[in-house]
């Protein structure tokens, strides 16, 4: 039995007297343990209403959702879910709950009623492993909205969830904060094996993740590895964009140079040098190429 | 309006910032209490020299206490000038007069006193806020408060919510800077002398920020639901309240003052020495 399991699962929002807005319709996908998925789609394509259903925020219309076999219908078994999946938000101004960080932390394993002690010691791994363990007596004044979102993905990790949703968690950051949290984040499901499921609109940072589910208009049109990339109407179809270096292989494949789908800066860099090697009939040793051959091309 | 001292906490090692928040709060409110019933420039001054001793032992600068006084100086000149020129004593000769203003000796003395009193007014609840955090206040409260619990008083509840509007506080703060900007660049006028105006002024800002803070307010929910929030049921604390003998000894000091201080006033055995000092 997949962790997290939605089937054909409907949900509309009322957005006046008798009208509603369908956000999702017949969606269902499943995520297995340690897994790293990113879930992209434009505006209103549904992806934040999906990651308030996973954890019991919202319920479902039709179908249903389950978390290591608890349905989020049963009220019941919401807090045992809550403590399997965590979820951050958006804006991290808004998910501090206490001026001080190490207390905001705490906030979690208090309300699930450990001992001081352990608590302690789950804030201290938490803090460390966000790489914030220095302002944990700060006050989030003085903190960077990186470093913010860092305390809130802390504050989440204290819980020690098997799951993280990050519902747009890089949205207000800038390009030095998204790196941070994505690290922390790439960090976290490689050696805690924490499945993560991604909400995004960087492409850029879609394409580090193992797996990509597009989400148009509340459905689910592709779900895939990364080689949804080298089929790039599926992305513009659904109104996204391409990572950047996806998008400058496409316009060389146009004028003849293919280079397949690089999805990062560094991979496109590698492919093309090897590619113009190639074209001027040198001896291919890529590694040496990269580094040495540097000053020639 | 961001350099706002009250509710800052600093962060220090002393056994002022480690003592109990339940105790400093008992004191406070026992200090607040003694403010009331200091009489004479004695007892003004032993109860000074002990804010003097526990200011210097908390390790915060002095400077960041003294700067809390700031805010209330407008309103401790304009007091103790108009004590000064209203006070008025039977069978006594003024020292100057002009007009419907006596200065008497009695009102100087009576004057200075209203601003001592408002000063040390001031100055232990902004040391308890720079030597303890918000949430250790909080706690703090809760504890003290819940006997009143079993008369279903929502304490926990109570004390979340003075937490929370304590953390918001600079965010407001930011965002009603923003927001006035904004309408400003939309050609919002703020300016205007004339007061009625001023608030009229004030309702292009004030509703955008309602606005945005029950939008926070729902996000907030959201997290704080998301990170197993179920009220006070089944909720522990990382840094659970523990009294240190140090903690009693202090409120034992602290009630000897007040013990004076009141000696001082009613001079209940009509000692000579007390009536002598009695000004």
């Amino acid at each position: 039995m997949p962790f997290l399991d939605i089937k054909s699962v409907d949900y509309a929002y009322s957005s006046g007297d008798d009208e509603y807005i369908q956000a999702l319709q017949s969606v269902s996908l499943s995520i297995e343990r340690g897994e790293f998925v990113a879930l992209v789609g434009c505006n209103g394509s549904g992806k934040s209403t999906l990651a308030r259903l996973c954890n019991g925020l919202i319920l479902p219309d039709r179908g249903f959702i389950t978390v290591d076999g608890m349905s989020t219908s049963d009220k019941k078994s919401l807090y045992e879910i809550r403590k399997r999946i965590g979820v951050v938000f958006q804006n991290p101004d808004n998910q501090m709950v206490t001026s001080i960080v190490e207390d905001d932390v705490a906030f979690g394993p208090e309300n699930l009623g450990l001992a001081p002690a352990e608590i302690r010691e789950r804030v201290d791994w938490a803090l460390n492993c966000v790489g914030m363990s220095e302002y944990a007596k700060s006050g989030p004044l003085r903190l960077s909205g990186g470093q913010k979102q860092r305390v809130a993905i802390a504050g989440v990790l204290a819980l020690k969830p098997q799951m993280m949703i990050l519902d747009e968690a890089t949205g207000m950051l800038d390009p030095d904060g998204r790196a941070e949290v994505m690290n922390v984040v790439e960090k976290l499901n490689r050696e805690e094996n924490m499945a993560v499921l991604m909400i995004t609109h960087f492409m850029e940072e879609a394409a580090r993740a193992d797996r990509i589910i597009i989400l148009d208009r509340g459905h689910i049109v592709a779900d895939g590895g990364r080689e949804l990339f080298s089929t790039p109407e599926i992305f513009t179809d659904a109104g996204l964009d391409l990572p950047i270096s996806v998008r400058l292989a496409q316009k060389l494949r146009a004028r003849g140079l293919d280079l397949g789908a690089p999805l990062d800066i560094d991979s496109f860099v590698s492919s093309a040098l090897s590619a113009l090697d190639v074209d001027r009939g040198e001896a291919v040793s890529d590694g040496e190429k990269n580094h040495n051959g540097g000053g020639e091309v | 309006m961001r350099d706002m001292t009250f509710g800052q906490y600093y962060p220090a090692k002393s056994i002022v910032h480690r003592a109990d928040p339940r105790f400093k709060l008992v004191i406070l409110l026992l200090y607040i209490v003694m403010t009331m019933f200091c009489a004479s420039f004695v007892s003004f001054g032993l109860l000074t020299l002990f804010v003097i001793i526990t200011v210097i032992i908390s390790r915060v600068p002095p400077l960041k206490v003294l700067k809390s006084l700031r805010l209330v100086l407008v309103i401790v000149l304009i007091t103790t000038v108009l004590m000064m020129l209203f006070y008025t004593e039977e069978g006594e000769a003024p020292l100057a007069e002009w007009g419907v203003f006596h200065i008497y000796l009695g009102g100087i003395y009576a004057s200075v006193k209203l601003a001592w009193r408002l000063m040390l007014l001031v100055t232990m609840p902004t040391l308890l806020t720079l030597t303890s955090t918000p949430t250790e206040l909080c706690d703090g409260l809760e504890s003290l408060m819940s006997p009143l619990k079993k008369l279903r008083f929502p304490v926990h509840e109570l004390a979340l919510i003075m937490s929370i509007a304590l953390r918001l506080i600079p965010t407001l703060v930011e965002e009603t800077d923003k927001i006035t900007s904004a309408q400003k660049a939309r050609g919002a006028e703020f300016e205007s002398r004339n007061p009625f105006k001023k608030i009229k002024a004030m309702i292009p800002v004030l509703i955008p920020l309602f606005v945005s803070s029950f939008r926070r307010a729902d996000e907030l929910a959201d997290a704080m639901d998301s990170r197993c929030y179920r009220g006070a049921k089944g909720r522990t604390r990382m840094k659970s309240l523990k009294f240190h003998f140090g903690d009693v000894i202090a409120l034992l000091l602290w009630c000897a003052i007040f013990v004076a201080i009141l000696f001082l006033k009613y001079n209940w055995f009509n000692w000579a020495f007390i009536a002598a000092v009695g000004l």
